[in-house]
């Protein structure tokens, strides 16, 4: 009986080889990504200088700035990425330590509630970014995309980024679900 | 080997958030205001916005969904599927919010660098829908939460020594 424990531990552990591999690569690309869009968005800033009136022939300059800062949304986006990108790269560098089965669970939960944090994130700045590119007709609400360029095309660099990083740690919690799943099945 | 407490704790959960999400989508749906001004008749639909329309497909979803799934047996390999599908389920339903209140939030208080005006001060019933409905939306992930942990709990309950 200790012998047959034994052994199907060793398979099991051998099995885990290839999965652990995996979970271990999505978590370094999801830590890549997060870390992108976290920087991206936070370098994310522009200034043009537009004619705001005309005194005589002479038109009279003012500098329009967008940054990051400006919206509450992209402001929880650079956050919650910030928040996911350091949580990853912690568990990555804690990984000789979390080898027992309360702490598995730990990081799973936590997983799950990172994922949900890049997610809102993403949702958040998403639609704000939408808002910037097409206006709002109805609420009088000018598009600023046509104004700040740059702006846009980095923010929009960054929320694909983002959204790279929630699909890879969708992709990490599906399979740490089934690995963990797969170990109670083999209990019953 | 599921107790019956915690299927009927479960079939609550389930039941609280078809209800929050039903009024979050109703609430939404209904709300329209108008206001004059100059001689101008302006009009607030939830239609006129990406995110809002996205909110209510979000919600109606999630409502569907807690009403079939409260027919899958507990313990086929459906319920595997089904633990599954309420992960995603929960996480389209946050992205919903986060979504409908980044707009509500600029509806509110508008945004000075981009000369967005506050549009909540015309519109009153408009803005005070969109509360009740992120509220509502909001009550129904919550639910979806304790149901995810309530899963969690009682299927790895073997895990736990």
């Amino acid at each position: 009986m200790a012998t047959e424990n034994g052994k199907q531990a060793e398979a099991e552990s051998r099995q885990s080889q290839p999965k652990s591999k995996l979970l271990l690569s999505l978590r370094l690309a999801a830590v890549l990504a997060t870390a992108t869009a976290t920087v991206v968005m936070t370098l994310n800033k522009q200034s043009t200088r537009m004619a705001v009136a005309v005194v005589g022939t002479s038109p009279i300059l003012q500098t329009f700035t967008a940054a990051f800062q400006q919206t509450p949304a992209f402001v929880y986006f650079v956050i919650a990425n910030a928040i996911a990108s350091l949580y990853n790269l912690l568990v990555l560098l804690l990984r000789p330590f979390l080898k027992a089965k309360p702490h598995d669970i730990l990081v799973h939960l936590l997983d799950e509630v990172i994922f949900a944090l890049v997610a809102t994130g993403a949702a958040a700045a998403a639609s704000m970014a939408e808002l910037g590119k097409n206006g709002n007709v109805h609420a009088r609400w000018n598009p600023i995309c046509d104004r700040f360029e740059a702006f846009c095309i980095r923010g929009g660099l960054a929320l694909m980024a983002s959204f790279a990083g929630a699909l890879l740690l969708l992709l990490m919690n599906a399979f740490s679900t089934f690995t963990l799943h797969k170990s109670v099945l083999s209990q019953d | 080997m599921v107790k019956a407490s915690s299927r009927l704790f479960s079939l609550l959960l389930r039941l609280l958030a078809a209800a929050a999400t039903l009024c979050a989508t109703v609430i939404m749906a209904t709300s329209h205001d108008s206001t004059t001004l100059f001689g101008l008749t302006l009009d607030a639909k939830f239609q006129y916005t990406p995110s809002f329309k996205f909110f209510v497909v979000a919600n109606a979803i999630g409502c569907g969904y807690s009403l079939v799934v409260l027919f899958v047996p507990p313990t086929s390999s459906l319920s595997r599927l089904v633990i599954v599908l309420d992960v995603m389920v929960a996480m389209l339903l946050t992205a919903a919010i986060a979504a409908a209140g980044a707009l509500a939030q600029l509806g509110k208080r508008g945004n000075s660098h981009a000369g967005w005006l506050p549009t909540c001060g015309q519109i009153p019933s408009f803005c005070h829908h969109v509360m009740g409905a992120l509220i509502c939306a909001l009550v129904g992930v919550v639910a979806y939460l304790l149901l995810l942990l309530h899963t969690i709990h009682t299927v790895l309950t073997p895990l736990f020594p």
